[in-house]
């Protein structure tokens, strides 16, 4: 039943890294502050924490992306400067990755010593017997049987993640970094998984395993650490680490969400939007879910949920399955988010360089983009009603631009963000979804945020938003949906969500929670 | 002043280029030479608009020389037939726009690159247009037609006038109107253009189209000049419209640039093949040192964008972290 913990990992075995006092600053937020980390030679060491507790800026700082402002790292005992991520590399530190960086074209050898090729002769000619022979010693060694020769566009998720960790193996790494290997296994899968981490300890590697599955960090975790916030909360032995004690870690006692709490109580009005029976298949599955005028509803759930999938399709950028979306009661043709407009409905979405805006154009063309009909007149652009539209947003959103003409790449996070939601503030959007309207951005432009949402829904807007952050969906939030692997697990009304339940339930420990909070 | 001289390299070129042909060739400052250099780029200003629209939307057309030659023969058939030249044209405008409509439809519906389905297309209507012709050459059209190419209007050439007036049309289009600006919009960014409910592939169809509606102008001016039209003409003119709007300043990765640039493009070309021909240089020399101009004059854009911190894309090169 735990095939790692089964094997013998000494409790006094050597500590191989030890992380202190690590503190990472980002503008307007601190990722990381003073946080201790260490892991012993043969150990799966757990590190869990919600999203945006730190657990991913802690890897980054680990691989060399990030550099800490404050701490150090010893390896061995000896302190290290990971400068970059070749340094990390040489020192035998390896994410494995869970978006892949192989070659889909070549074969798995051929990945494996990508760029290190064996070479023989004066001509410096690959050595391809030795290339294939290693490879081979390289994979019995984790016990994984892929034929070296196979291409690896043929090889499935898991096999992926298996050449990954050959590869690593071959530069002689001996830290690993496992960020949520088993998001997209099947559970066969997953234990073929687990055996192969069972001999990696055994030889003595060891591994940092990132995950938000519960029942995994008995199955192969040594001990766990928790995250909260950008701080070190504490470690346990699996062993003494019960379901409770981990939650209550996670979200702490104290609840500081009283600042964002939206002031204004509306009555709700008509219903805006419905939502019935929504299926992608792989993606989510028949969400049910019904916002009115005045209201806000949160999705809440962990990355990887499926929440931005759902928003996605509502809006027509993606197509579904099957399901039925209506807006004000009338049919939304799936598919095309130029009738969603149409309808009034409008999209923040989580990327906005990407979705949200076209960085080389102005503040003003950015603004006007999904309401020029309402500036021009027979196709012509009324350069003086668009002037006024985007100085108007301007002013009343402090948007800090020195100018409306100004190119949308040059402005800070926050001020980007604006600059979309003015878009759709200048379509008069009636019902507005909000994809993570707040990351990364200052602590002042996310108060300006919330009061502005607060000002939509006295207006009588609907909005669906889309958060990680906790205290923010439960600050905001008239409503919550709580999803887990592409279904709907929980809706709770805002006076009966809190932390602990929302949490418990975005893991798919629902139940459990409420059965052991009395509430059945 | 430096930001000046540096914002405006291409007209300092073109200033350069004619001060010196100015020294070098008496004939050169001549108001007779000046039209001609003038008419001379009629034809490519026109290629060239169509070009930069397909540009800017971070596409490209290389059918645009077999279009026109597919457009042009067979509107020169019907020109020889009946009494009047509107039928000949409207074949031309037919032909030229259901080529740029075809176009539009497998790059914005069928999602082929826009490389590969103009360059496809190139092939189709040039092999129609050696079928349809079997051979022979059509020639002599009526003087109310060729008016069009080698006429004069209150002393200028008509298609100085022609080209004047597309011009004209395009930069209102493109900078006046909702659909120039969603042009923009969508080579800057196509998926945050759709999701601002934009029809993108609405967008893509009507420029390609248009585009295909002056291939079929342009080679109603060039036959009309001719007085001549067959299948093997236009070859070399999908890379003169290129050249023209990258010397002009609109970069492949869309999105930004614009026709006036383009002019100014196609008039440095001009000017230098008008000056070498004054010169003498022999024109096998000619494309050689063209093409060292349209390289030298891209980089000397790139290099006055880093000098002003303008630069943003030579960012997109280094690796993200």
């Amino acid at each position: 039943m735990n095939p790692v913990s089964g094997t013998v990992m000494n409790p006094e075995s050597r500590v191989v890294l030890a992380m202190r006092g690590i503190t990472k600053d980002f503008p307007g937020v601190r990722a990381l502050d003073n946080v201790d980390f260490d892991l012993r030679e043969g150990e799966v060491h757990v590190l869990i924490g919600e999203n945006g507790a730190g657990k991913s800026t802690l890897i980054k700082v680990l691989c060399g992306a990030y550099r800490p402002d404050a701490g150090e790292i010893l390896i061995d005992g000896h302190r290290v400067n990971i400068s970059d991520p070749k340094r990390a590399e040489a020192l035998g530190i390896s994410v494995i990755h869970q978006e892949f960086n192989l070659l889909p074209h070549r074969d798995v050898a051929q990945n494996i010593f990508l760029g290190r090729e064996p070479v023989r002769g004066p001509m410096g000619m690959i050595d391809f017997g030795k290339m294939y022979d290693d490879s081979k010693r390289i994979l019995d060694s984790i016990n994984v049987d892929i034929p070296v020769r196979t291409l690896v566009r043929d090889l499935s998720v898991a096999q992926k993640q298996m050449v990954e960790l050959a590869k690593a193996l071959s530069f002689n790494a001996r830290i690993f970094i496992m960020d949520e290997p088993t998001a997209t296994l099947t559970s066969r899968e997953i234990e073929r998984l687990f055996k192969t981490i069972a001999s990696l300890v055994s030889s003595g590697k060891s591994v940092i395993y990132i995950s938000h599955r519960m029942d995994e960090i008995h199955q192969i975790g040594h001990r766990v650490t928790v995250l909260r916030d950008g701080q070190y909360i504490g470690t346990l032995d699996v062993k003494e680490a019960s379901l409770e004690t981990l939650i209550s870690m996670m979200v702490g006692r104290n609840i500081g969400a009283g600042e964002i709490r939206r002031r204004n109580v509306v009555k709700r009005g008509r219903e805006a939007l419905k939502v019935s029976g929504l299926t992608r298949h792989g993606r989510f599955y028949d969400i049910n879910l019904s916002i009115h005028e005045g209201e806000v509803v949160g999705l809440a759930g962990l990355v990887g949920s499926g929440r931005t999938e759902v928003a996605r399709a509502i809006f027509g950028i993606d197509p579904y399955d099957s399901g039925e979306v209506f807006v004000f009661g009338e049919r939304l043709p799936k598919g095309s988010p130029a009738h969603s407009v149409e309808r009034g409905l409008g999209f923040l979405p989580e990327d906005r360089k990407d979705l949200g805006l076209a960085l080389g154009m102005s503040v003003k063309d950015n603004m006007v983009q999904a309401s020029l009909r309402s500036v021009s007149n027979f196709g012509f652009i009324d350069f003086r009603r668009e002037r006024d539209v985007a100085q108007g947003f301007v002013k009343q959103l402090r948007i800090a631009t020195p100018s409306i003409y100004r190119l949308v790449r040059f402005l800070s996070g926050g001020t980007q963000q604006k600059v979309v939601l003015s878009k759709w503030l200048a379509t008069k959007a009636r019902i507005l979804i909000f994809d993570e309207p707040t990351r990364g951005i200052d602590v002042g432009a996310k108060a300006e945020i919330y009061s502005l949402i607060d000002e939509l829904v006295k207006q009588g807007v609907a909005i669906l938003m889309i958060s990680s952050e906790l205290p923010e969906i439960l600050g905001i939030s008239d409503r919550i949906y709580v999803m887990r692997e592409g279904r709907i697990t929980g809706e709770f009304h805002r006076d009966a969500a809190t932390r602990e339940r929302i949490i418990s339930y975005a893991m798919g420990k629902g139940r459990e929670y409420d059965a052991a909070a009395g509430k059945g | 002043m430096r930001r000046f001289l540096l914002g405006n390299t291409r007209l300092l070129i073109a200033l350069a280029i004619v001060i010196a042909l100015t020294f070098m060739s008496p004939v050169f400052l001549t108001k007779d030479n000046l039209l001609n250099v003038l008419r001379q780029m009629a034809l490519l200003v026109i290629l060239s608009i169509g070009m930069t629209m397909a540009i800017i939307t971070g596409g490209i057309d290389l059918s645009i020389g077999s279009v026109l030659a597919l457009s042009s023969c067979l509107a020169a058939s019907f020109l020889k037939r009946g009494d009047s030249m509107w039928p000949g044209v409207m074949v031309a405008f037919a032909i030229g726009g259901a080529a740029g409509l075809l176009n539009g439809i497998m790059i914005a519906k069928v999602k082929l690159p826009p490389f590969i389905a103009t360059y496809g297309m190139g092939w189709i209507t040039r092999g129609i247009a050696y079928v349809y012709m079997g051979g022979n050459i059509i020639y002599g059209f009526r003087p109310q037609f060729r008016f069009l190419g080698a006429g004069y209007l209150m002393g200028i050439p008509m298609p100085i006038i022609v080209m004047a007036c597309v011009f004209t049309a395009f930069y209102i289009f493109l900078h006046r109107t909702v659909y120039g600006r969603n042009i923009y919009a969508v080579g800057c960014n196509e998926a945050a253009t759709r999701l601002s409910g934009v029809r993108t592939d609405r967008v893509i169809i009507m420029v390609y189209t248009l585009n295909g509606l002056l291939v079929a102008l342009a080679g109603l001016l060039y036959i009309a000049r001719l007085n001549a039209a067959e299948p093997v003409i236009g070859e070399s003119f999908p890379l003169e419209a290129i050249a023209a709007t990258l010397v002009g300043g609109t970069p492949f990765t869309g999105g930004e640039g614009g026709i006036t640039g383009t002019l100014f493009g196609a008039f440095i070309l001009t000017l230098l093949s008008n000056g070498m021909n004054l010169l003498g240089v022999s024109s096998l020399w000619q494309s050689a040192v063209l093409g060292s101009v349209i390289v030298l004059a891209i980089l000397a854009e790139e290099v006055s964008k880093l000098l002003t911190g303008a630069g943003p894309r030579l960012k997109r090169i280094s690796p993200s972290p």
